[in-house]
């Protein structure tokens, strides 16, 4: 087994503690995409806790792993693991949102460290995530890129144009997520724009594709690792998540897209976390 | 107006959003032109489309998150012979989808409608992907386009109910929802290509588009109260086809001008504004304000106003300057032109 149950408690512990403060940042902000931000939180944590090559304290190091959160509304999940991991001071956070800080709802790789790209507008990480793959490559650096993309956003033509590069550049350097919570805005996936069958789609454009748990930690620590084996070409896990994951009254309610928090529903959802 | 004698009276401007009230009139306008169709890419909630999809289902196609496959099935749905309304953030109808709009909508000269909501940096916490200040200088550039950026939510009415008389592609720019009521009723005589004087004065003419135009009618009546200064506004609602006339009169009554627009200094407005100045051959003391080519500041939108001088204290600040300079004025144009 690659991962011990030690491990596993211990990261367990570390993605509540991820999501009761991204409770309290979204708390802060006066809203957040909070739903999207919990539903990946699973596999942010084991990316940065266990697998990521990073130096927290060099954020720029150049052999360091690359993340790239595709769907950039994720930021406020973002922000709390970087800060979690020790990039900068966690109390900065406070500002999330407000004016002048240097935290809006879409990371900006500018202001934030540790953020490899800009993103927020759907369909642009795969296509950048790609040049970073093939940009190792050509310098001849083994690091690699993970990206995370929105199932929704797998709507956008730009991704599929990236994964038809990918492909063809057989960019075995490249690991991706999708963040399969099924659902979108204006609802489920299937109702809004079906994407099923969604693996097969990822495997007829030529990606090693794995469908696992997302909340799992053992099943994504098996597919994260036979994905950093696999270099014949890209790797596609395609992860089920619940949007809201974590927090009652947000599990699967499109509604909890986006939200506010008052002091009784932060109360609530630190509640189902097991805190308070 | 051929929409005339619909039965809105008195929106609620106070309580409704740009947004909401596009919504509403667009729903009304669906039972009387049963050739309007509603697009919108996973935005239908955002954008308030969706009142119109909830309404007619059949008549309404989410196409999920794929903006440049939104603009091209309007183009196609517009090509059978209907009326599409299509509506996403203005940063992914101007850039996203800025080729298939360009090529496939106007070129072809289709008569769709766009509306872009979140315009400026109304969705000011969103940060620049999500900023939309380049817009209005992406979509002037594209001929057979009309372009029209409402003051408020009752001028949006106004723009939604003419735009069905354009026949031919419209982009109507509005914002997230919390812009502050200009216009207490709807029947000012709105007229696509025809801007509005909102204040008469005599001393220098601030022209104001989308939501500077609230502010630079506020900054019009504290610089009376404060500087007894004598300050014209302008409504530029339709930035395309442009209304030479008043901007040329405004250069001889006042020669001073200055614009105010929530959007790139570059393209906008005030570029609009200052190329009929300049091939009118008459000169004039001349301004124009807006983000000084940069991606904005993160923020509310009202403090993104106030950070770069758009919002009432800005626009006083920089009429004062402008009064301020030594401009001689020449009384006699014909000898310069
Ligand atoms: C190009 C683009 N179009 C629209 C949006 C607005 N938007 C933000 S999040 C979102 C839905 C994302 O759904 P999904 O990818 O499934 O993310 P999740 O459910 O995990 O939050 C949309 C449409 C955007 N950010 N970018």
């Amino acid at each position: 087994m690659a991962i011990t149950d030690q491990e596993i408690a211990e990261l367990k512990e570390v993605a509540r503690k991820n999501r009761i403060d991204t409770i309290d940042v979204t708390g802060w902000a006066g809203g957040a995409h909070i739903g999207g931000a919990l539903s990946m939180m699973d596999i942010l944590t084991i990316l940065y806790w266990k697998y990521l090559k990073i130096d927290p304290s060099n954020p720029d190091w150049p052999e360091r792993d690359r993340f790239v959160l595709s769907k950039g509304h994720g930021g406020v999940g973002h922000a709390v693991v970087l800060a979690n991991k020790g990039y900068y001071d966690p109390a900065i956070l406070r500002d999330f949102n407000k004016t002048g800080s240097a935290f809006g709802m879409h990371l900006d790789g500018n202001k934030v460290a540790g953020v490899d790209v800009s993103t927020g507008s759907m369909g642009h990480g795969l296509p950048m995530s790609v040049g970073l793959a093939l940009g190792a490559r050509c310098k001849g650096e083994d690091w690699l890129t993970y990206v995370m993309l929105g199932d929704g956003e797998c709507d956008e033509g730009s991704c599929w144009e990236a994964a038809m590069a990918a492909a063809h550049y057989k960019t075995g350097n490249l690991i991706g997520f999708v963040d399969r919570n099924h659902m979108m805005i204006d609802g489920p996936t299937e109702s809004v724009m079906s994407l099923e069958p969604f693996a097969d789609k990822w495997r007829a454009f030529g990606w090693e594709t794995r469908e696992i748990d997302g909340h799992d930690y053992t099943q994504l620590a098996t597919a994260i690792e036979f994905a950093q084996g696999y270099t014949d070409g890209p790797v596609m896990i395609v992860a089920n998540t619940v949007k809201g994951k974590g927090v009652s009254y947000m599990e699967n309610d499109p509604a909890w897209h986006y939200g506010g928090l008052s002091a009784e529903l932060i109360r609530q959802a630190k509640s189902d976390l097991g805190e308070g | 107006m051929s929409e005339g004698g619909v039965a809105w009276t008195v929106y609620d401007a106070d309580k409704m959003t740009q947004r909401e009230i596009y919504g509403a009139v667009l729903s009304e306008l669906g039972d009387r032109h049963p050739e309007i169709v509603g697009l919108s890419a996973d935005l239908a909630k955002s954008t308030k489309i969706g009142v119109f999809g909830d309404k007619f289902p059949d008549r309404f196609f989410n196409v999920g998150i794929a903006e440049q496959n939104l603009f091209g099935m309007a183009a196609g749905l517009a090509k059978a012979g209907l009326v599409p309304f299509v509506s996403t953030f203005s940063a992914f109808a101007s850039m996203r989808a800025c080729e298939f709009l360009r090529t496939d909508i106007c070129y072809q000269n289709l008569n769709c409608k766009i509306i872009a909501t979140h315009g400026g940096t109304s969705f000011g916490q969103a940060g620049s992907t999500h900023h939309s200040t380049e817009d209005i200088s992406i979509v002037r550039a594209f001929a057979n386009l009309t372009v029209i950026v409402p003051a408020d939510a009752i001028e949006t009415a106004n723009a939604v109910r003419a735009c069905m008389d354009v026949d031919g592609p419209v982009y109507i720019r509005i914002g997230r929802g919390f812009e502050p009521r200009v216009y207490e009723s709807e029947d000012y005589g709105f007229e696509i290509g025809k801007a509005v004087e909102m204040c008469p004065g005599t001393d220098i003419t601030v022209i104001g588009t989308g939501v500077s135009v609230y502010h630079a009618v506020e900054a019009a009546k504290l610089l009376k109260e404060d500087d007894g200064l004598s300050v014209r506004v302008i409504n530029l609602h339709t930035i395309k086809p442009i209304d030479e006339e008043i901007i040329l009169k405004a250069v001889e009554d006042t020669r001073r001008i200055v614009t105010f627009e929530d959007h790139n200094v570059i393209g906008g407005l005030g570029t609009a504004v200052a190329d009929v100045i300049a091939a009118s051959g008459k000169g004039c003391a001349f301004e124009k304000v807006g983000l000084p080519d940069v991606y904005s500041i993160i923020g509310y939108p009202e403090d993104i106003q106030n950070y770069y001088g758009i919002d009432c204290d800005g626009i006083m600040a920089k009429v004062r300057e402008v009064m301020g300079r030594d401009f001689e004025a020449d009384e006699d144009w014909e000898d310069e032109v």
